[in-house]
């Protein structure tokens, strides 16, 4: 299955990643009105330090611990992308407790969020990906 | 292969998931007293809260038993088994298995108290049906005593807060959620559940019930109209017990899931195994572990052998907002910060964390959970900078790349 793979050596720690992530994920028209003045939540977020950076999201794990854990059934796997049913979460965070990586996050709402390689805003590249200047995020097979 | 399941819950769902990844075939039959679809048990309380319904409550989807070819058998009480001619009998008719899992979970512990028979309203926490019932039981005058200040009795609390007049909590043990949270961690929650108006008293307990009343050890009476016991959970051990198989408070198990009787599992809150940080043996009543046993059972009864060795207390809970999380055990040094809007303490010991409290900003805790997990020796990574804050930084490029770009080292 593709999964997003992050190539540190080639991250330049532009954060564009997080903004095509939040506005691929927010349903807007333009990126600009839709994010300006907006405090983000993306699913994918750069961690830096001491001359490294590179982006996170989720892993989309074969054994998705964040799955099994779930509570209330509001994470399940859909052809191998692990989803979030929102409208099931109940703010427990097990999930959180759960993920290697804290990839899983609290959402504005409460309800947790992750990275769903883009399958419900639209078909092919995930936004991240599409948008990274650097080629430091890609989509492939490994 | 003819494969039977004891229970509707996590550790039988997982069990059924387990079994289909290796054996897509096979005829699986599930048992379950209750007679509802699969739920989420831990819901209970959001559903009297308002924050779910029964529709969303379902464990899984409504056509989880027949994809998976299973035949649920649902208000059938499973009432022994035979070990030798391998059948389980019910309360309907027997039930022949060539496997059989035992993931039947726990029942209330009520520990004698005088006039406790002779109270009128009295409930437990633990099902669906008994939420219902305590709701239809609850109006805004209702005063309600809840015995048992542990996380069933105050996610009952918290559950009920909006529809019944005053709640009051008594438990024996000098602080709240005794089982997850140490002394200081403990007084942040109380306060703020007080703050919600729930009162306590702790380090104290029932005396006697009388005319509506509940004389304390301490001499203080309550006056209530409803009592909710939720002391504690029993494991439902008795069909593996009966049958000869090695028993303490949970059934035993080893790393795959089988007891000491052949051809029978047993996962969940029923069954008793190794705690991978303490290397104890015991009963690890939570949704993950009942899972992953179940998984684990299914897998191994399907004939795909594989250990389940990393079960652990791990837990995600929260009051009107306030989150907490916790994992491991509290044992060895104390790496201690408090500010606005945290309480952090992690515990370690011989270069490995070995437990965490976190109240509030919760943010990333299983990068804390993986490492007491998979036992990272703190010497290699910057082990200051994740007490800080838990990111991938401090583990180094290497294991990085394997974490982040499927390197395989
Ligand atoms: C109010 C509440 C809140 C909770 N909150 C959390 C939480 O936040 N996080 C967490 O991790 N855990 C929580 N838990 C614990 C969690 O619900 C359990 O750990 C989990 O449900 C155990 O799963 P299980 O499959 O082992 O057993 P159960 O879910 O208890 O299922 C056992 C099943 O076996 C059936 N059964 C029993 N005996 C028989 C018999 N003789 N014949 C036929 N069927 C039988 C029962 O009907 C039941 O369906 C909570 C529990 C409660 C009650």
């Amino acid at each position: 299955m593709k999964r997003v793979y992050v190539n540190e050596k080639w991250c330049l720690g532009c954060h564009l990643c997080e903004y095509n992530c939040a506005f691929s994920n927010s349903g807007g028209r333009d990126m600009a009105t839709t994010l300006m003045g907006v405090n983000i939540r993306p699913n994918i977020r750069v961690e830096e330090g001491e001359g490294v950076c590179y982006a996170v999201s989720c892993r989309h794990c074969e054994d998705p611990l964040c799955v099994k854990g779930c509570i209330g059934g509001a994470l399940s796997i859909e052809d191998g992308v692990i989803e979030i049913d929102k409208s099931k979460c109940i703010h427990c965070y097990t999930c959180i407790v759960m993920c290697p990586y804290g990839a899983v996050m609290p959402s504005e709402d409460g309800a947790v969020q992750k990275c769903e390689l883009c399958v419900k805003t639209k078909k092919g590249t995930p936004a991240c990906v599409a948008g990274c200047p650097n080629g430091a995020i890609v989509f492939e097979e490994r | 292969m003819k494969y039977v399941i004891i229970g509707n819950g996590p550790a039988a769902i997982g069990a059924i998931e387990g079994i289909r990844k290796k054996d897509k075939k096979g005829a699986i039959t599930l048992i379950s007293k209750e007679p509802h679809h699969t739920y989420s048990r831990p819901l209970i309380s959001y559903l009297l809260l308002g924050k779910t319904d029964e529709e969303r409550m379902k464990y899984r989807p409504d056509g989880f038993y027949k994809d998976n070819g299973v035949d649920v058998m649902l208000g059938v009480t499973a009432e022994s088994i035979d070990p030798v001619r391998q059948t389980v009998k019910t309360d309907k008719g027997k039930v022949p298995y060539d496997r059989l899992l035992i993931a039947a979970g726990s029942r209330p512990f009520i520990p004698p108290m005088k006039g406790f028979d002779a109270v009128e309203k009295k409930y437990s926490f633990m099902t669906l049906d008994d939420a219902k019932a305590l709701s239809e039981a609850l109006t805004p005058e209702t005063r309600v005593l809840i015995i048992g200040a542990g996380l069933i009795g105050l996610k009952c609390a918290e559950g009920i807060s909006g529809l019944c007049g005053h709640i009051a909590v008594v438990d024996l043990a000098d602080r709240i959620l005794s089982s997850i949270l140490d002394r200081e961690a403990a007084a942040v929650v109380e306060k703020s559940l007080r703050e919600h108006g729930m009162e306590f008293y702790l380090s104290d307990s029932v005396e006697e019930f009388k005319g509506g009343r509940a004389r304390l050890k301490s001499g203080k009476t309550i006056e209530f109209d409803v009592l909710v016991t939720a002391v504690g959970v029993k494991a439902n051990i008795s069909l593996v017990k009966d049958a000869g198989g090695a028993c303490e408070r949970g059934i035993i198990v080893n790393d795959h899931m089988e007891t000491t009787v052949t051809n029978v599992y047993a996962a969940g809150d029923c069954a008793q195994g190794t705690d991978c940080v303490t290397g104890q043996s015991r009963i690890l009543a939570l949704m993950p572990n009942a899972y992953m046993q179940g998984e684990c059972a299914g897998r191994n009864m399907a004939g795909e052998p594989g250990a389940f060795d990393r079960a652990m207390a791990q837990n995600a809970i929260g009051f009107f907002g306030l989150h907490m999380v916790t994992a491991g055990a509290y044992e060895g040094e104390v790496y201690f910060e408090r500010g606005e809007g945290l309480y952090k303490k992690l515990f370690y010991r011989d270069d490995r964390l070995m437990g965490y409290i976190i109240i509030g900003d919760i943010r990333r805790a299983g990068i804390y959970t993986a490492m007491i997990r998979d036992r990272t020796p703190l010497s290699g990574i910057d082990f200051e900078l994740i007490c800080k804050d838990p990111s991938l930084l401090p583990f180094g490029k290497k294991r990085r790349a394997e974490m982040l770009g499927g390197v395989k080292n």
